[in-house]
Parts: C-alpha cells; sequence; structure tokens
C-alpha cells in the first residue's frame, strides 16, 4: 500500500496525540461494534429526550434489534432496494476529473442515480418498513434541502402512509422544486418558521409533533443524528453504500479505496460510505463540512467538528455550534442540506478517535466544485457532494497517481440550479 | 430539610394545595423579571419554577420558545439567571426556587460548577428536559450528592413498567405532564388527571404537582383537587409578553393561585 505523506503520517498523529480528550489506551480494536447498550460512541450519543418520548424510542430500539436479525425484513429491503430503487449505484471511474487535475484516480459513487435523487430513500425505505410492523399510520419528518423529505413522501405515498414533512421556511423558500414534489406526492409540507428557519428549527417542530402524535406517529430521521437506536438505524440502512462501493471497488481495481470522501451535514451519507471500511488501516477517511463564508470567529458556518464543540440537542450528545453560554447558534451554509449546527455523534466519535478527518469546504469552493463537474463530467452534482467534490479537487492533485479517492456523490442537483443561478448572476432559461 | 420539603410539609399540615407558577428569567429584561420574581410569594406562589433560556425548547410551545426568545435577546444567560435567583434570595429565605429548563446551558457551563454556583445563588431543585433517568448519571446523581433535588417528570407514557425508574432517584415531588404535548397546547383534563396522580402517588411518598395545560383559575381549581399542587406557566409568560405592567401579570398569578387554594382551604 502506497504510503501518502500526510495522509499515513495524520492518521498515526491523530491516533496518538490530537486528542485532548480521549486517552490514548481508549482506542478500540475494532471502529465498528459502537454504539454499547446506552446508544454511546465513547462519550457521544445517548438518549437525552423527554420522559414523553423515552418508552417511544425503547420501543423502536426493540422492534429494530427485532428486524435486525431478521431475515424477511432485510430481505423486503433488498427487493424494494433492487427494483423501486434502482441499487446497487454505479461505481464511476471520472475519467476527466481524474485527467484534469492530476492525480489519484477519482470514483464517484453514483447515489445520485438512486429514484428521488438521492441516498436519503436507502434510509427511508428501512425506517417505513419499521413503521409499518409496529403498526403506525402517521410518518412524519424533518427536512433541510427537502430531499429526506420527498424520499419520506414517495416511500409514504407507495405504503398509503399519511406523511407530514417540517421544513424552516428558509428552505422552503430556496429548495422551492422540493416542495412542489413533495405536495405532488401527497405530503403536508409544514412551514417552520421559529429561529432562523431552517433545518434545526424544523427538527424541534418534528420532536414537538411527535410528543403531541405519540401514539400513531413514526418519527422518520433523515440523519444519523437524533437519540439511540436512530444514528446506529440510520447508519445501518445507508451503510448499503459502503458494502456496494467496496465490492465494486474490488471489481474495478483489485483492492481496497485509499481515501474516502463525503460531504457532511448530519453525516448519513458519509457514515454510509465510510461504516464497512472503518477497520481497514490502509483506508484513509475524509469529511468535508459545509464552511459557509469560512470558519471564523463570525461562525458563519456550518463546520461542527471544524469550530465546535461538545454539547446536548436533539437527543444526543455531539460536536456542536454554540456559544459560550450553550446556546446553539444557526449557522450558515449554501447548501440548505448542509444547514445543521450539529453532526452524528459516531462522527464526533471517529473524530476524537483520529480514525476520521474532518475539513470544511467554502461556499466559493463548493460552487466552483459543483460547475466543474457539470462541465467535465456531465454530472450535475447536488450542492452538498459539490463541497465533497470541493475537497477532493484541492487533494488530487498532490496525490500520487496510483491512489485511489472514492467519493460519495450523494445527490444530483436538480434542486440546487436556482440557487446556484443567484449565487453565480447568471440568467436561467436564456437561449444562446 | 431543604426548602421544598419544608413548604410542602407545611402546606400539607393546613390541609393546602400547592400553587406553583413558571416564568422564564430575563423575560423580557433582567430587572422586569426580578420584579416579577420577587412578587410572586406575595401573589399566592408556593414554588417558583425559574425558566432557563434555551434557543431550541423542543417540549415548548410558542408561548414560552417566545419568552426565551426574548430573554436571550435581552442578554439572559444561565449565569444571570443564577444571579437574579440569588437577588431574589436576598429577600426571601423560604419560598423554593427550581430551575427549569434543557441540559445544553448546564453542560456547557460544566456539571460542577454549575452545580457548586446554583447552590450558592439559593436554587433548590432541578428539572430538565432533556435528561430522562436513562441518564441520570450526567446531572441527576451529582445534583442530589451536592443537596439539590432533581425533580423527574412523569408523562402520560410512564406506563407501570417504567414508572419505578422514574421515581427512582427523584427528590422534592414529582411533576405529572398532564398530556402528551408541549407547554401551552392542549388542555389538562381533571377526570383523565386524577386517576394518574393516584397511581403515581400510590408509588412513592413525594407531593404528586401536575402542570402543563392549565391556564385559568378554574382549571387551576379542578386540577389541584385532583392532586397535591398545580403548575401554570404558558399563561402568565402568555401576558408578559403582551407587555403588561408587573402589577397586572401579578393580579393574574394571584387569581390562579386562589383558585389553587380554594381547594380544601
Ligand atoms: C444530497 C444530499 N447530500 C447530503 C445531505 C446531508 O445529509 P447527510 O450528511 O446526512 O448525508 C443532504 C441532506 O439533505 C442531501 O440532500
Amino acid at each position: 500500500m502506497v504510503c501518502i505523506p500526510g495522509l499515513c503520517v495524520r492518521v498515526r498523529r491523530t491516533r496518538c496525540s490530537r486528542n485532548r480528550e480521549t486517552p490514548m489506551n481508549d482506542i478500540p480494536n475494532s471502529f465498528t461494534t459502537g454504539p454499547d447498550e446506552n446508544g454511546r460512541f465513547g462519550k457521544f450519543g445517548g438518549r437525552f429526550v423527554s420522559e414523553t418520548l423515552m418508552p417511544l424510542i425503547l420501543d423502536l430500539e426493540a422492534e429494530y434489534e427485532k428486524a435486525k436479525s431478521d431475515k424477511g425484513f432485510w430481505a423486503e429491503m433488498e427487493h424494494l432496494w433492487t427494483h423501486y430503487v434502482g441499487r446497487p449505484s454505479p461505481l464511476y471511474f471520472a475519467e476527466r476529473l481524474t485527467a484534469r487535475l492530476g492525480g489519484a484516480r477519482i470514483y464517484l459513487k453514483r447515489d445520485e442515480l438512486n429514484h428521488t435523487g438521492a441516498h436519503k430513500i436507502n434510509n427511508v425505505l428501512g425506517q417505513i418498513i419499521l413503521a409499518r410492523r409496529m403498526g403506525k399510520t402517521r410518518i412524519i419528518a424533518e427536512t433541510g434541502a427537502g430531499q429526506h423529505g420527498v424520499a419520506t413522501a414517495t416511500v409514504c405515498a407507495k405504503f398509503g402512509l399519511k406523511c407530514v414533512v417540517y421544513m424552516g421556511a428558509h428552505d422552503v423558500e430556496r429548495q422551492a422544486p422540493n416542495v412542489f414534489r413533495m405536495k405532488l406526492l401527497g405530503a403536508e409540507v409544514v412551514p417552520v418558521t421559529s429561529g432562523r428557519g431552517t433545518l434545526k428549527d424544523a427538527m424541534n417542530d418534528a420532536l414537538r409533533d411527535w410528543v403531541t402524535n405519540v401514539r400513531d406517529t413514526f418519527y422518520c430521521i433523515g440523519t444519523v443524528a437524533g437519540p439511540h437506536p436512530y444514528p446506529a438505524m440510520v447508519r445501518d440502512f445507508q451503510s448499503i453504500i459502503g458494502r456496494e462501493a467496496r465490492a465494486q471497488m474490488q471489481e474495478a481495481e483489485g483492492r481496497l479505496p485509499d481515501t474516502l470522501i463525503a460531504a457532511i451535514g448530519g453525516g448519513s451519507n458519509a457514515m454510509g460510505l465510510f461504516f464497512p471500511f472503518l477497520d481497514e488501516p490502509s483506508v484513509a477517511i475524509i469529511g468535508v463540512e459545509a464552511g459557509g463564508k469560512g470558519v471564523n470567529a463570525k461562525m458563519e458556518h456550518c463546520a461542527s467538528l471544524t469550530g465546535g464543540r461538545p454539547g446536548v440537542l436533539h437527543g444526543n450528545r455531539t460536536y456542536l455550534l454554540q456559544d459560550e453560554d450553550g446556546q446553539i447558534l444557526e449557522g450558515f451554509s449554501i447548501s440548505a442540506g448542509l444547514d445543521y449546527p450539529g453532526i452524528g455523534p459516531e462522527h464526533s466519535w471517529l473524530h476524537e478517535t483520529g480514525r476520521a478527518e474532518y475539513v470544511a469546504v467554502t461556499d466559493d469552493e463548493a460552487l466552483a466544485a459543483f460547475r466543474f463537474c457539470c462541465e467535465q463530467e456531465g454530472i450535475i452534482p447536488a450542492l452538498e457532494p459539490a463541497h465533497a467534490l470541493a475537497h477532493v479537487m484541492k487533494i488530487a492533485p498532490e496525490l500520487p497517481g496510483d491512489h485511489i479517492i472514492c467519493m460519495n456523490m450523494c445527490g444530483r442537483g436538480d434542486k440546487d440550479i436556482f440557487t446556484v443561478a443567484r449565487a453565480l448572476g447568471l440568467e436561467m432559461g436564456e437561449g444562446g | 430539610m431543604t426548602r421544598i420539603d419544608a413548604r410542602f410539609a407545611h402546606l400539607k399540615a393546613n390541609g393546602r394545595k400547592a400553587f406553583v407558577a413558571y416564568i422564564m428569567a430575563g423575560d423580557p429584561d433582567f430587572a422586569t423579571s426580578l420584579e416579577l420574581v420577587r412578587g410572586l410569594p406575595g401573589a399566592g406562589v408556593d414554588v417558583i419554577e425559574l425558566g432557563l433560556p434555551f434557543t431550541d425548547p423542543m417540549a415548548d410551545g410558542p408561548a414560552i420558545q417566545l419568552a426565551g426568545q426574548r430573554a436571550l435577546d435581552a442578554g439572559m444567560t444561565l449565569r444571570k439567571t443564577l444571579d437574579l435567583a440569588a437577588a431574589f434570595r436576598k429577600t426571601d429565605d423560604s419560598t423554593p426556587i427550581v430551575l427549569m429548563g434543557y441540559y445544553n446551558p448546564i453542560h456547557s457551563r460544566g456539571v460542577d460548577r454549575f452545580l457548586v454556583e446554583a447552590k450558592a445563588a439559593g436554587i433548590d431543585g432541578l428539572i430538565v428536559v432533556d435528561l430522562p433517568p436513562e441518564e441520570d448519571d450526567e446531572l441527576c446523581l451529582p445534583a442530589r450528592r451536592t443537596g439539590l433535588s432533581f425533580i423527574r417528570l412523569a408523562t402520560p407514557t410512564t406506563d407501570a413498567k417504567r414508572l419505578p425508574r422514574v421515581l427512582q432517584n427523584t427528590s422534592g415531588f414529582v411533576y405529572y405532564v398532564s398530556i402528551t404535548g408541549i407547554t401551552g397546547a392542549a388542555e389538562a383534563r381533571p377526570a383523565e388527571v386524577a386517576p394518574e396522580v393516584a397511581r403515581i402517588g400510590a408509588a412513592t411518598d413525594l407531593p404528586v404537582v401536575v402542570g402543563f395545560g392549565v391556564n385559568t383559575p378554574e382549571q387551576s381549581e379542578a386540577i389541584a383537587g385532583v392532586a397535591d399542587g398545580v403548575v401554570v406557566g404558558s399563561a402568565i409568560v402568555r401576558r408578559v409578553g403582551e407587555g403588561r405592567p408587573v402589577a397586572e401579570v401579578l393580579e393574574f398569578v394571584r387569581s390562579l393561585a386562589e383558585g389553587a387554594h380554594r381547594v380544601g382551604g
């Protein structure tokens, strides 16, 4: 295996010394055994919810534990993944990106080709099948970019379930195409005006709905956050991405990739890609957070690991953007899907143990990557994976030609064309 | 004996029910809310629940969300909330103060440091909405070691199997949440609340106080009739939000307290 200066050195250094809070002897033998019975990844995760919700998440945990070892459950998932979602998604060698960047070989895991246009549906199918097994008839969800909302509305339509989606008022505006899609699919979209009207506020209102409608309602969370068992359950449903990528890379290159890269909002597409590789020490793992206008004192970004510190929100302990009084900050990103002041607890743990590295990319860098991908590969990426691609563009030129990068192209950009046109000052719809 | 235990013992000896008032610390500003807190005992309040402002109050409806926002906009912090309690304590050494809020501001300050400061400020108990018994090691057990009561919420979803766990490390009193839902939304129904309070009361020696969904003097009386006490929050906080003068808010509080105190008195 080639040792890349920088990457290998970093892995070693972070494991031994970077972490002030995790002594070295806490580094586990395996990174795939978590969470523990209390829903903890190290000190992160947990079940920080009100008493009203506690019995519900215990029920969900029991149901999920049952389903996990039930062949029938997984057979139903496999069937729908294949025939409804269109899995496996291709692992695509991006020849022109590779040539233009002039370094590492770049592969894209094409989860943007899934039905509904992003990885979100992988997880939604699992949760809705569970909801049906639990006899729940009403599904609620929060959404930022609208991809999770669309996926939830889609699967609810397919199974004839009532669906209510909470979406920040600001996001309703900047992701208008997805709002209309949800309505076409029969979902009720509730614009949330509390806070600054983004993803965190939508999650608050979804939790308020759940605590009110405890008997018939299932809360379908869209990322690896929330109280236990959500982070582990969503990760397990999304891990299909990494399992496929691993087998496909074996077929294409006869070996493991050297570096994995994925964008992080709450961290579900990233956990899905990373998880099956966590115990492969030769594989470097990089999560890309939204740097907004830059990770600076003004906090106009959503880089929880790069610019936040541990706290408790939405049911778990994790890195959060917060002020010195523990009040949660709103964050800022051009990407509605990354505009969240927290991150899944497992990522906080991977960060503190040094197993994964987390970096931030600015709005401008993501926009440049968005255009580059359109022009070089004929793929219009979502703004979220455009962040991952921006980091690929930074590191690929410095890496040798036999280094393999696998990036999660977790969503397509149809939903973002209005935002991009505005940001770049381009006219839509002019001929020529 | 803690101030909370002393207060409930005294009420019980006199055959009276507890009236608990919730207000948000620092709403609409520090000075006004201190004036309000200082007026509560005179308006008939037996226990003060002091809201600790937080940006993301997931169990609260719009009235308390907005109150927290007003307080934060006026510069309220955890430290200033404790200062407010300490200022109150200078003139009242017997009315219990229970701090009610969410975990993150406490987590951010550091549990050990917070407990020392809260005790010094004259806080008697804590209600932290997002700390169920499963997370007792975080704050509940350290608080009890410091001599602060940790008051747990029991809810309509707390079934018989779970109740012992909920009661296990609770002290001061038990707070029964009358509805499934957020503060200030649905109305508490005495006929539904009564058997639940009886069920909880049979399992503990602690007083059982009922909150959520109590808005009027009549409801205050009806709920106090089936429990050891009653809490009103949103209805008071809403009046603060409407910019009513302190005296008018206190008049309303007095009417609620009188409702509760009519029972058995
Ligand atoms: C395409 C896409 N990628 C990424 C995200 C961020 O979520 P996560 O980090 O959970 O993958 C979203 C969220 O809406 C999304 O739509």
